[in-house]
């Protein structure tokens, strides 16, 4: 009976995790989501601690207790900061799994061999190993993100890398596969905690060699490892709900890894494997190029004169926090009847919809969010394109030039409007280390500065100026 | 799908009805997921973490039946990396979409 109950609530649970998601298909009804998604959550939480099986309750109380006091915090951070807040949240889930694996594992050793059939050491085996490789591997990309100080944040490369990182992975499968032929030998419960280990150091190597650049993809396809690690769970657990949540979590973390690697146009393998960065073209620069630098009253002044901006953000300005002030500069050119549209590259930013959330949280409205595809064939009629802080996804290296790293990236085509303005910290080349040609171009005019900075002064000339209040 | 679980001792699982679920899953998650607003990728890859914090309620029978003390330590550690990402998920979700306004407030002159 009451495991009849307990079914049910998972049904009902899994019907509303569904519709979470769904609803996230626009603004609109997206918080209506979180509602059904906490709903769903609270039920299977309660079904299951009904469980007769469970009968320390002050332990569960302790852990979510202390899940509590973690969670609230990490969920206050800087928007900024998402980026290493999702991968840390990986890295958690990764754990969750990786820890019940074992612990299922142990314990079916010492009280019911006969449990460990072979479906579900494979189970348990993929489990592990995608949920400690997701762990640290998290945790590298996190720690990457936030630029702690011990991290490399510049790719590490060394010979033979692959090589090395496929046969660790090889050395734990082959492991694995000797547990699954035989779980309950005398030395499985030693061996086991190779794999463990093996799993661990692989996810510090494989994210070792990975740039900034690339995070939007890797944090998609770590999201899509979390999942597939809970579905493992889920056939270890005999659990539906696990399978179903998990399922829904790993297709989500796999379509946006699709999309952000369609966005670079690269493969998953050329991501994870392909060490972007180091394979910089060595084309010294032979004759020096020149930027043209504008000042801010001349930028104003053109500002003013337009009839469309097109303002195309970047990491840069997420680094910079310039989103606020980016909204004051659109509320100037709003008041003087100039259109203004933000154009948002798919990889632009630490993890997909970056920027999004950033101008979100400055009181932009959505609605004058574009995408790449829809702003390109009217970058033509673009008066000027403000950039801010990008600098790959404006190359137009990506449409001409071969030899180009970037070669064959979608980008936006700022160079097609009628001016360009970027403003850049400093003359030296972006993340990717590749000259960006655009900011050599006729109709190009550079601003150099901190992005807050300089857009904080176009803000100042325009109110300034023009008597209009 | 209930029959499996039977009381007393653990039945064989019903290994071809959990790989069903798990394809069966997957399709309705790569359609749901797909027509997901692109302007909305961030607060989805967070609920979607929450979501998939549902190994919590793997990690509540591990800590909380009557099982060895090591085993139960694994779980306890388990539930609490679970529903840290359940609070902070939720949460931090429901903190971004708040902000996603179609317009903010009347501002003079300004149509696009």
């Amino acid at each position: 009976m009451s495991r009849d109950l307990v079914q049910l609530s998972y049904i009902i649970a899994t019907g509303l995790f569904v519709f979470a998601l769904h609803w996230m298909n626009t603004p609109a009804t997206a918080r209506k989501g979180v509602y059904a998604g906490v709903a769903g959550m609270v039920l299977a939480i309660a079904a299951t601690w009904a469980e007769p099986v469970v009968v320390h309750h002050w332990w569960i109380v302790a852990a979510l207790a202390a899940g509590v006091v973690v969670g609230v915090p990490l969920s206050l951070v800087p928007l900024t900061a998402v980026p290493q807040r999702t991968a840390l949240s990986h890295a958690f889930g990764g754990l969750a799994a990786g820890l019940v694996g074992t612990a299922k594992y142990y314990l079916w050793f010492g009280e019911g061999p006969a449990n460990l059939t072979a479906f579900r050491m494979v189970a348990i085996i993929v489990e592990i190993i995608l949920g400690f490789l997701t762990f640290t591997g998290s945790l590298m990309a996190a720690g990457k993100l936030q630029e702690v100080k011990f991290i490399p944040q510049r790719p590490v490369t060394y010979p033979l890398q692959n090589v090395t990182n496929i046969g660790l992975l090889a050395v734990a499968a082959v492991v694995g596969i000797a547990l699954v032929l035989h779980p309950t030998a005398s030395w499985a419960p030693l061996t086991f905690p190779v794999i463990i280990v093996l799993a661990l150091a692989f996810g510090v190597l494989l994210i070792i060699p990975i740039g900034g650049a690339d995070m939007p993809t890797v944090i998609a396809i770590l999201n899509a490892y979390a999942g597939l690690s809970a579905v493992a769970m889920g056939f270890v657990l005999d659990n539906k709900l696990l399978i179903t949540a998990g399922a829904l979590d790993g297709s989500s973390g796999l379509i946006l890894a699709i999309i952000m690697c369609k966005a670079m146009n690269r493969s998953f393998v050329n991501v994870l494997f392909g060490a972007f960065g180091q394979v910089q073209q060595t084309k010294a620069a032979g004759e020096e190029k020149v930027y043209k630098a504008e000042s801010i009253e001349g930028a104003g002044q053109v500002l003013e004169q337009a009839n469309l901006v097109v303002v195309i953000p970047g990491y840069g300005m997420a680094v910079a926090q310039a989103q606020h002030k980016v909204r004051e500069l659109y509320d100037q050119l709003k008041k003087r009847g100039i259109a203004v549209k933000f154009a948002i590259h798919p990889v632009a930013g630490r993890m997909p919809g970056h920027m999004n959330v950033l101008l979100a949280e400055a009181d932009i409205p959505y609605t004058d969010l574009v995408e790449m595809d829809e702003i390109n064939p009217d970058m033509p009629q673009v008066d000027v394109a403000l950039v801010v802080g990008a600098n790959d996804v404006v190359n137009p290296a990506a449409r001409t030039e071969k030899t180009s790293p970037i070669y064959g990236m979608p980008i936006i085509d700022a160079d097609r409007a009628r001016t360009v303005f970027a403003i850049k910290r400093s003359k030296n080349p972006g993340f990717a280390g590749i000259d960006n040609e655009l900011y050599f171009s006729d109709k190009t005019w550079m601003l150099f500065g901190d992005a807050k900075n300089v857009i904080g002064e176009l803000v100042k000339q325009l109110s300034g100026g023009s008597g209009l209040h | 799908m209930i029959q499996t679980d039977a009381a007393a001792a653990a039945p064989p699982p019903d290994i071809w009805g959990q790989i069903f679920v798990f394809v069966l899953a997957s399709f309705i998650g790569l359609g749901v997921i797909r027509r997901v607003s692109r302007l909305l990728h961030t607060p989805l890859m967070s609920i979607t973490n929450a979501i998939s914090a549902i190994a919590i309620v793997g990690s509540i029978i591990v800590t909380g039946a009557d099982y060895p003390i090591g085993i139960r330590i694994l779980g306890a550690v388990a539930l609490f990396a679970s529903m840290t990402n359940i609070v902070s998920g939720f949460l931090i979700t429901d903190r971004m979409l708040k902000m996603f306004k179609t317009d903010t407030r009347p501002r003079s002159g300004g149509h696009p």
